[in-house]
């Protein structure tokens, strides 16, 4: 079936661009789709064609899907760069995704998600919202995965045109296909969501779990891994989650099995009954054994994955280490991470055959593997005591080959082992010495000399073996010379004869008037002072018994191995490492295009700010301005609350000068605003403020008895919020007799019933007493209670971030009431509020002052302010990942500059 | 938990992009390009490479090799790294699928093509749809047959994502074919360290409309819960993976196979076996080396099984250094030759009954110098390669193969068995 498109790369040397042009206008159909892949041809060896925008989009309206296809594969490359033509073809896409045909439904719903201009996207609402209803299951699994394209576009737009709701329908779609994209979909939205947006319930679990029987192969990892989040109830549901995925250990898909494997092991946590657990146990280990069969570059992700599994389960593979035997074609990443097994799973039972392993690895050609081998014989002796005479024996064979690099790596595992078994092994001294003069690592040398110190009452001479390494003391690297430091100094306090007192001696010269190395100075300065001052104390500090080493090998904390297990299958496995540490929510790099095509950059598409604090102002550019009022949500400016005071700033200040922070519940200071007022509350007054103390958020609430009777039994509870935020704690508050007022502090925790939408600063608050009515009044949450004392940036940690903000995440706002009257005290109250300046700059009377801020699950605010002093008008920009909170945060940064 | 890649490269030998889908528009080519080439540069050789790599700048890349070809993804997330790179493999098998061999001279001939499988097989770097057969009814290579089909065939959605409806065959046949491939280590002092067997069952299948087949085996599990008595061999089978066309669930419960095939060949499930064998073909080398002159092995391979049985194609490859010449070589039976490409001795024995010892005897001249203290030799093992057919290790059995099809036609399952030999190693001393 082979093609012959190679012709369409041949080039005609000069015009070529104009020649295209005509041939995409050319009245012949055929010659419109030629021209249409000589163009794509172009664009695939990274020519820039995007001049013939215009023409390549007339092409569109055609019958012929494949040169659709490919006018659409234009325009996912070059509609970035062109944001105003793409605009045309619009009208083709909304077309197409009503065609009769359900491949050119989902053809134009697909190619628009990836279209990533603004105008476009508002434009495919429409269809999306259709296609996700669509007859055909072909476009609503292509429409769910486009949700989440536009989520990464445009947030805001998805949650209000209800397009998670529709989403969440799809869990109950009868076709697995579209169910396995929408949980696809669900769980990316999720992860760059700090609201729960997908949770499973036990409702949705058993949806998935139906639908996970009857998906492709690579909707079944969707499925599984999204279940993977999902804490079983009890240990009864575990056992039936385990029961149902199972059967998924014997698919021949690699990934479906080992996602299987990630769900079992997580649930077994949860399953108490011993024998279900070792069944498990059972379950798993020929599926994993099997994983070794598969493509090498499969088998080291499942190697990685196996090696967190044996840290866990130990009992699960501890009969296969035969299979981690090194083949002789095995790639060399593979022979590597089944040599690190192998040590894991060596034991007093296996550890002969182990060794024979070994032993034949430490002979091979590659100079890394043979040394990570000669390795792992000292890790299992450090790890097995009664092998470790065994693992010496084959050391000291491979010793003897006189190979150079086995040599080395054997000497400094033969340290380790003295430490972990002192006076034991020493009679091999003599047999490593042969070897001294062959040394030429650092790391070995150092290994040696320690050795010679260690142990040098034992070794005649001792002291003729350091001098001959003391000759080339100054050009020895810092490692060996510090340890020639330390041997020397052992050998003087064991044999306090003439010759080491001459060596002391030069060494100490060498290591202090001769060196430009403070550690090593430092270190033969102490010396030099215990041994001229009491040398029986240097004795007791240098010669002092060493803690005995142990192994290493199961080197993972739990904690951190629970989070990689969780992640069984994912390069977190991979890397051993947590995903906050390599993944990077917001997006970095800039456009291909962008990079590739820099010398048209004519087209209007300059990169966000690059000079930031010092240089020009990251807001000032035209370009990101005026995308303020596209984005900028109506409910951005409501006047100033009535309730708010104007002193808030100060007070919040003060109040972290003033009260004591272990004493958080006897509040004082300055008077809080009315909230409920006396006329209302029937002669019951309450005011109250959210604060934060000490790193806590707290309801600063007064009551007032303006009634005739004692007042009592207190409550209070919070409706619903943006943030969750809620009672972490009953309220107290004493019986109030008539005339008395009270004020007490409740710990608030945010978080915990979220309402949806986009977030706002209401807080409704209800309070009962025993006497009265129940009383509502409102409230509103000021969002910096939850800014972080950790917030503070360093300036290049702020301008990386700024940078690496995409621009339409940039907002401004001007506050036209807000005053600064002195940069310092604004400063000054502001980081009260933990809002910390990072910079200032002067540009002509203005002030521009950098700030950063930082809500928990790590939501940073860049934060940049401009003002005149004693001038009214405050312009504040921002810049943050996280756009619903804008308008709230405007809210609170008015409040504070006020 | 979620995580898609970025992007998907074609890259050629030298790291160079040919052909690549943007999905997320978040990598650019031309650091991707930047960043493999200098790996490329660094290493020689990509093999020396573990698959999964990161670049500092947030991005991890993975990549396989297929010939002059390399399949590389760039991603930003934490995904599920299995799944890509067996996805990567699944291309792979696509392309060869749609241009009979993948390689930078096919996607260039075809990259039209290229860019609509990219497009249908992956949204927003999340693996979508692998399935060549039936990826080939929507999408062509043939311009001109492209108005052929113009909506994606039921089965890309369906739950039997594997088969499209409508096959009709004038005559109804399956292929079954039992293969069994050994793979042996043994160490330089004679020890078996590892041995075990991995079998597949291999199906060709050319059946009309949407047949239910079931297989039958003689799997000890099965026989004994159905309380039968066992007339021949029962077999213990360490672990099983099946074709997702296989009701995974259905077997779990009752151990039944049960499925709706897909059209053609297809591997219907895999084996693995770790009890210990006899090696089939036992092998023994002595070399003697007399530095700086010469080298004499004398090689004995002894066939180990059943004398009804033959193995075929036999190939022994005993390493020599890389440095010998002259060859001298006598074999009592077959021909054995020098192969310097592979530093290696060839012995081939065209049929080698059970129960036979065979003999080879050779001699190699070495130069009179050598290197002062050069690095350790290679150290390869003996390798053996052979066929046995008609014969199983295992003792596998296909005790039935019933294929149900609504139109209610007969469709006759042939089976055939062989073992041959996987990765048989024998380490010299």
């Amino acid at each position: 079936m082979s093609g012959h498109d190679s012709k369409y790369f041949s080039t005609t040397k000069k015009g070529e661009i104009p020649e295209l042009k005509e041939e995409l206008n050319s009245q012949y159909k055929d010659k419109r789709k030629d021209a249409v892949k000589k163009v794509i041809a172009a664009m695939t060896v990274g020519k820039d064609v995007s001049s013939l925008f215009t023409d390549v989009v007339n092409c569109m309206q055609t019958e012929n899907l494949e040169l659709k296809k490919l006018v659409y594969l234009y325009l996912i490359n070059y509609a970035k760069s062109q944001p105003d033509l793409a605009i045309l073809a619009v009208n083709t896409f909304v077309k197409d995704s009503q065609d009769p045909n359900p491949l050119i439904r989902a053809l134009a719903v697909r190619t628009m998600g990836c279209i990533r201009v603004d105008k476009i996207t508002e434009y495919l609402c429409d269809p999306l919202q259709r296609c996700l209803k669509d007859d055909d299951p072909y476009v609503r699994k292509t429409a769910a995965i486009c949700v989440a394209k536009l989520y990464d576009i445009n947030a805001e737009l998805v949650e209000d045109r209800g397009f998670l709701e529709a989403l969440k329908d799809l869990i109950s779609d009868n076709n697995p296909m579209v169910v396995a994209n929408a949980v696809a979909a669900l769980a990316e939205i999720q992860d760059s969501s700090v609201r729960p947006i997908f949770e499973i319930t036990s409702h949705t679990l058993s949806k998935l779990l139906t639908a996970l029987n009857e998906c492709t192969e690579w909707g079944q990892v969707f499925i599984l891994d999204s279940l993977s989040r999902y804490k079983a109830a009890d240990a009864r549901e575990a056992e039936n989650i385990v029961e149902r995925v199972t059967p998924r250990l014997q698919h021949a898909n690699c990934a479906v099995v080992l996602s299987a494997v990630k769900i079992i092991l997580l649930q077994m946590e949860l399953i108490t009954s011993t024998d279900v657990v070792r069944n498990l146990c059972k379950k798993m280990a020929p599926p994993l054994v099997t994983l070794l069969s598969a493509e090498p570059e499969i088998q080291y992700v499942a190697l990685r994955n196996i090696n967190l599994i044996v840290q866990k389960r130990p009992t699960i593979l501890a009969h296969e280490i035969k299979v981690f035997f090194c083949k002789y074609n095995d790639p060399i990443y593979v022979k590597m991470e089944k040599l690190e097994i192998m040590i894991k799973l060596a034991s007093d039972r296996n550890i002969d055959q182990v060794l024979l392993e070994f032993k034949e690895y430490a002979t091979e050609v590659d100079v890394d593997f043979v040394r990570k081998a000669v390795r792992a014989i000292g890790r299992c002796a450090i790890k097995l005591e009664r092998a470790a005479e065994r693992c010496i024996s084959v050391l000291l064979e491979l010793i003897k080959i006189k190979v150079n690099y086995v040599v080395q790596e054997a000497i400094i595992v033969i340290k380790d082992i003295f430490r972990r078994y002192p006076n034991t092994y020493e009679s091999i001294i003599a047999t490593l010495c042969e070897s001294l003069d062959t040394l030429d690592e650092p790391e070995a040398k150092a290994s040696m000399i320690w050795i010679i110190g260690e142990y040098a009452e034992r070794i005649d001479n001792a002291d003729e073996l350091l001098e001959s390494f003391l000759e080339t003391f100054p050009e020895e690297p810092a490692l060996v010379q510090l340890q020639l430091l330390t041997a020397t100094v052992k050998l003087f306090l064991k044999k306090p004869t003439e010759g080491p007192q001459q060596m002391i001696q030069a060494v100490l010269n060498n290591a202090t008037v001769e060196t430009d190395n403070p550690d090593l100075r430092d270190r033969a300065y102490i010396y030099w002072r215990l041994l001229s001052t009491d040398p029986e104390a240097a004795k007791d500090v240098v010669l002092a018994e060493k803690p005995v080493i142990s192994d290493d090998s199961n080197q993972l904390d739990s904690s951190l191995l629970d989070e990689l297990l969780a992640n069984i299958s994912t390069l977190s496995s991979v890397y051993h490492k947590p995903p906050e540490s390599f993944v990077s929510r917001v997006k970095a790099a800039p456009r291909a295009d962008d990079e590739e095509f820099a010398d048209t950059a004519e087209t209007g598409y300059s990169e966000s700010p690059s000079q930031g604090v010092d240089g020009a102002s990251p807001s000032s550019s035209v370009g990101t301005s005026s995308n303020v009022p596209v984005k900028q949500p109506a409910t951005a400016s409501p006047p100033a609350p009535a309730a708010m005071p104007d002193l808030l700033g100060d007070l919040m200040g003060m109040d972290n000068a003033i009260v004591p922070v272990d004493e958080p519940a006897t509040p004082s200071g300055p008077p809080l605003p009315v909230l409920l007022p006396s006329t209302t509350g029937q002669g019951l007054q309450i005011s109250a403020q959210l604060t934060r103390r000490d790193g806590q958020i707290y309801y600063d609430i007064s009551f007032e008895n303006g009634t005739q009777g004692v007042l009592d039994g207190f409550m209070i509870q919070f409706n619903k919020n943006s943030f969750g935020l809620a009672a972490g704690e009953a309220l107290q508050v004493p019986p109030l007799q008539p005339g008395a007022s009270t004020r007490t502090l409740l710990l608030m925790v945010p978080f915990q019933n979220i309402s949806p939408g986009a977030p706002t600063s209401l807080l409704q608050v209800a309070v009962k007493n025993n006497q009265q009515p129940v009383w509502y009044f409102n409230d509103k949450i000021p969002l910096h209670v939850f800014f972080g004392e950790d917030g503070k940036m360093e300036r290049a940690g702020f301008l990386e971030g700024w940078k690496s903000l995409p621009d339409d995440h940039e907002f401004t706002k001007e506050f036209p009431s807000s005053v600064i009257s002195s940069i310092d005290a604004t400063v000054e109250r502001l980081a009260a509020s933990n809002v910390f300046f990072i910079a200032k700059r002067k540009n002509a009377n203005l002030d521009v002052l950098y700030l950063s801020a930082k809500m928990p699950r790590g939501i940073p605010f860049l934060i940049e302010i401009t003002a005149a002093v004693g001038v009214p008008g405050v312009k504040c920009a921002v810049k943050t990942p996280n756009k619903e909170m804008v308008p709230v945060f405007f809210e609170a940064m008015e409040a504070l500059t006020k | 938990m979620a995580g898609a890649v970025s992007a998907l490269f074609l890259l050629d030998i030298k790291g160079r992009v040919l052909v690549w889908r943007d999905y997320r528009g978040d990598v650019s080519a031309l650091q991707a390009e930047r960043f493999f080439t200098k790996l490329l540069d660094k290493e020689g050789d990509a093999e020396v490479h573990s698959p999964v790599v990161y670049d500092d700048a947030g991005v991890t890349y993975m990549f396989i090799q297929h010939n002059n070809v390399f399949l590389l993804t760039a991603a930003r997330q934490n995904c599920n790294a299995a799944s890509i790179l067996l996805f990567l493999h699944r291309v792979v098998d696509v392309f060869k699928h749609y241009f009979e061999e993948l390689e930078e001279e096919s996607l260039r001939d075809n990259f039209v093509v290229v860019y609509e499988l990219l497009d249908e097989m992956m949204d927003f770097g999340y693996p979508q749809y692998t399935e060549a057969k039936i990826l080939s009814e929507f999408i062509k290579t043939d311009a001109y047959r492209m108005e052929v089909s113009q909506r994606p065939p039921m089965a890309v959605t369906n739950a039997v994502s594997w088969r499209s409806e409508g096959i009709r065959y004038k005559k109804n046949e399956v292929f079954l074919d039992v293969v069994e491939s050994v793979n042996i280590l043994v160490n330089s002092n004679g020890q078996i360290v590892r041995s075990d067997v991995v079998g597949a069952l291999k199906m060709r299948t050319y059946l009309s409309g949407m047949p239910e087949c079931k297989l039958g085996l003689n799997d000890r599990v099965l026989l004994e819960a159905q309380g039968r008595a066992t007339k021949g061999k029962a077999i213990d089978l360490d672990d099983i993976k099946f074709h997702q066309c296989v009701r995974l669930a259905r077997f779990e419960n009752d151990r039944t196979i049960s499925f709706i095939p897909p059209d053609g060949s297809f591997d219907l499930m895999t084996y693995r076996l770790s009890t210990q064998v006899k090696p089939l073909i036992w092998v023994e080398a002595q070399i003697e080396k007399h530095s700086r002159s010469r080298i004499e092995l004398m090689v004995k391979a002894r066939s180990q099984f059943k004398e009804r049985s033959t193995a075929t194609n036999v190939e022994i490859e005993v390493p020599v250094p890389s440095d010998a010449t002259n060859p001298n070589i006598r074999t009592s039976m077959g021909s054995a030759a020098y192969a310097p490409e592979r530093d290696a001795m060839v012995w081939k024995v065209k049929s080698f009954p059970g129960g036979k010892e065979y003999m080879c005897r050779a001699e190699f001249s070495l130069p009179s110098i050598t290197a002062e203290e050069g690095a350790p030799e290679k150290k390869a093992p003996i390798r053996v390669k052979f066929e046995i057919p008609y014969f199983t290790v295992s003792g596998i059995q296909v005790r039935y193969l019933k294929i149900i099809e609504k139109s209610g036609y007969q469709a006759l399952p042939w089976v055939r068995y062989i073992t041959m030999a996987g990765e048989y190693e024998l380490r010299l001393i």
